[in-house]
């Protein structure tokens, strides 16, 4: 059994050059993410898209960086904050957008909305409302792939509010003990809700928690997409070649409230710009050299797909009332 | 399905590990996951000696983590597997709520129909064991108003088999709730495998001037009482759902139209239990106007379980609580 260790060595050894192209397609997912939840703020004042929405503005670079790390045959089970891990896990914008407005050709029908959306056919086994929801979900993941003997992964997407959970607790201690091919990414943004993560946690660093199971821990900046890329691709090697699960922390940070009803009383406007100037959009750009020219066009370029998936899902029709029974039963 | 004449007895304990056994012969997805299931043999020894037979990978012992256990079934069922979970005595249940409730159940009709959850919870329910109240639960109303379960509880040796046979088929989610005093009981069930359809009631007696719809081991009670009954000249039917929820009434309905009185007997509490939604369907039903007696129920009384053998004994039905009732119903002296 692999001990918890300052896992900075190991992960600089695993750690790919990500090529520009890589980079590029990066920073235009991240842009493409970004625009779609503005758009689907929108689209929510307007009173076009409903219930609540949880927005991940500003954690843009730990969803593509995670992703980007993972193969198409591995499993996603993310957040309620998921619309960033779902369109970098590859699914269509305009299937999204449509399934935010309750329409018949939205991934789940209309009958999920934008907490639950999930892309059985890729994989994507789906978003959770429930903060700690998808971890015990992941250990039956990680047992179907072991006793199917193929060399796929589950990436568990959850929040610093989940690690507080009984079912984090529950979920790590078993994929340890059975070394599965897990992988624990906790998105640190700092709050669960209006709690924040210093007042809720009694250590610096919710990776340290992995130490207690007897598997690796990391902290990366979530900020940096290099660096969530290269932690989710060293767990993943160690993963598959049957080392077992590993919790990667990302420190990032949200923009916008929890969710549409929050007024955000419990931080200062001070700590919300002091995050905005380390943007991870900005930064990747300032990385790649990029003009301010070719930022604006590829931002445009994403508004326009935006735009398409708009259209496409104001167009699309509701589902039919007389097929409300359907789907509760196989 | 096979009829159960002319065939071998075994204990009910024997039909689920056949069922479990059976199942994991014929289909590889097939696992067993729990606490104290491999070489223990569970804790009322239903899966003793299968850890020897399949191997720790299929025999699948688990910490004491009941929330793991129940997500571990629904995210091995959504990738292709046929997980068979089990919780140790149902009152354990409550710690694996959320993932049962909030997962299992949804996740298919929150995804739209695109994915399916195929995966049995078994668990030992009821009391009569001396267990005192945090092991002695019989929950299985909670599960009946969830959408997107099934709840299955089989009354004898050969439902039990049949039943956990199509559970372990069946694409969905399913409870499977077997009785601690069941365990030990013998009857005929064929060797080769058979399902029972889930959702389809079975009339286990019948007779002409009552009906008496039981569940789980008030349906053996309900057996004991008839015979006495029989000794005075009452004919009680007995109609015993098997599942609760699929469950098709119109047996039960045609089976009160014909006796003009119904009683429903179960263990748990009475309170917003199944025996209310059964009252419910027969007086919805055609059967209303046939009735010549007001629906009774007799059920748990309204108390956690007691540790005491004698106040255990009177917190649920015996048979003599369902003599007597009957008596009064068929006699008219209610």
């Amino acid at each position: 059994m692999a001990k918890s260790k300052n896992a900075q060595t190991s992960q600089a050894a695993a750690k790919r050059k990500l090529s520009e192209k890589q980079l590029h397609d990066m920073l235009y997912t991240m842009m493409l993410i970004r625009r779609f939840e503005e758009k689907a703020l929108d689209l929510y004042s307007l009173g076009k898209v409903h219930g609540t929405m949880h927005l991940s503005i500003g954690q843009e670079a730990t969803a593509v960086g995670a992703s980007g790390a993972l193969t198409q045959q591995d499993y996603l089970l993310n957040t309620h904050r998921g619309h960033g891990h779902c369109l970098a896990w590859g699914s269509q914008a305009d299937l999204m957008m449509a399934e935010f407005m309750g329409k018949e050709t939205g991934y789940c029908r209309g009958r999920g909305g934008s907490m639950h959306i999930a892309n059985v056919d890729a994989n994507n086994l789906g978003a959770n409302g429930i903060v700690a929801g998808g971890l015990p979900i992941s250990v039956g993941v990680g047992l179907s792939i072991r006793a199917r003997n193929t060399e796929q992964v589950v990436m568990v997407v959850f929040g610093d509010g989940a690690s507080n959970e009984g079912a984090f607790h529950e979920s790590i201690n078993m994929a340890s003990i059975w070394n599965l091919p897990v992988i624990f990414l906790c998105e640190n943004n700092q709050y669960a809700m209006s709690m924040p993560v210093e007042k809720s946690i009694n250590i610096d660093r919710i990776s340290d928690r992995a130490a207690a199971y007897g598997i690796e821990g990391v902290t990366v900046d979530g900020n940096d997409p290099e660096a969530v890329y290269a932690a989710v691709s060293s767990a993943r090697q160690r993963a598959v070649a049957g080392k077992g699960p590993t919790l990667i922390e990302c420190n990032t940070y949200r923009y916008m409230g929890h969710s549409k009803s929050d007024r955000q009383a419990y931080r200062t406007r001070d700590e919300v710009k002091a995050w905005m100037d380390k943007d991870p959009i900005e930064r990747l750009v300032a990385n790649l050299g990029m003009s301010k020219e070719d930022k604006d066009a590829l931002f445009k370029k994403a508004e326009a797909e935006i735009a398409k998936a708009v259209e496409f899902a104001e167009a699309s029709p509701e589902p039919d009332v007389a097929d409300i029974m359907e789907g509760v039963y196989a | 399905m096979p009829s159960a004449n002319g065939t071998r007895e075994i204990t009910y304990v024997e039909a689920v590990r056949e069922a479990l056994t059976q199942s994991m012969q014929a289909d590889e997805r097939v696992f067993l996951i729990g606490e104290d299931i491999g070489v223990y043999g569970g804790a009322f020894g239903v899966s003793a000696g299968m850890h020897a037979q399949f191997g720790g990978e299929r025999v699948i012992d688990t910490p004491i983590s009941e929330a793991a256990i129940v997500g571990a079934c629904v995210g091995a069922a959504l990738t292709g597997m046929r997980p068979v979970g089990e919780i140790q005595f149902m009152d354990f249940i409550t710690l694996g709520m959320e993932q049962l409730v909030l997962q299992a159940a949804k996740v298919r009709f929150m995804f739209g129909g695109k994915a399916t959850v195929p995966m049995v919870l078994r668990t030992p329910g009821g009391s009569g064991t001396g267990a005192a109240a945090q092991h002695s639960e019989s929950l299985e109303t909670w599960f009946t108003h969830v959408p997107g379960l099934k709840v299955v509880m089989p009354s004898s040796p050969y439902d039990a088999k049949g039943l956990l046979m199509a559970a372990i088929q069946d694409e969905n989610p399913v409870i499977f709730v077997e009785h601690k005093l069941l365990y030990k009981i013998s009857g005929p069930v064929p060797e080769e495998p058979y399902t029972i359809p889930l959702g389809e009631p079975n009339i286990v007696r019948e007779g002409k001037h009552l009906t008496v719809v039981a569940t789980s081991i008030m349906v053996q009670r309900a057996k004991q009482a008839a015979e006495e009954l029989a000794k005075e000249g009452i004919e009680i039917e007995i109609v015993d759902p098997r599942t609760l929820n699929p469950f098709d009434d119109s047996l039960m309905i045609q089976s009160v139209i014909k006796t003009g009185k119904a009683l429903v007997v179960h263990e748990a509490v009475k309170t917003s239990g199944y025996g209310a939604e059964l009252v419910s369907r027969i007086v919805e039903s055609e059967a209303f106007d046939y009735l010549e007696a007001p629906v009774r129920r007799l059920a748990g009384l309204d108390i956690p379980i007691p540790y005491n053998r004698n106040l255990e004994y009177h917190a649920v039905p015996q048979v003599e609580n369902i003599v007597a009732e009957a008596r009064k119903l068929v006699r008219g002296e209610y």
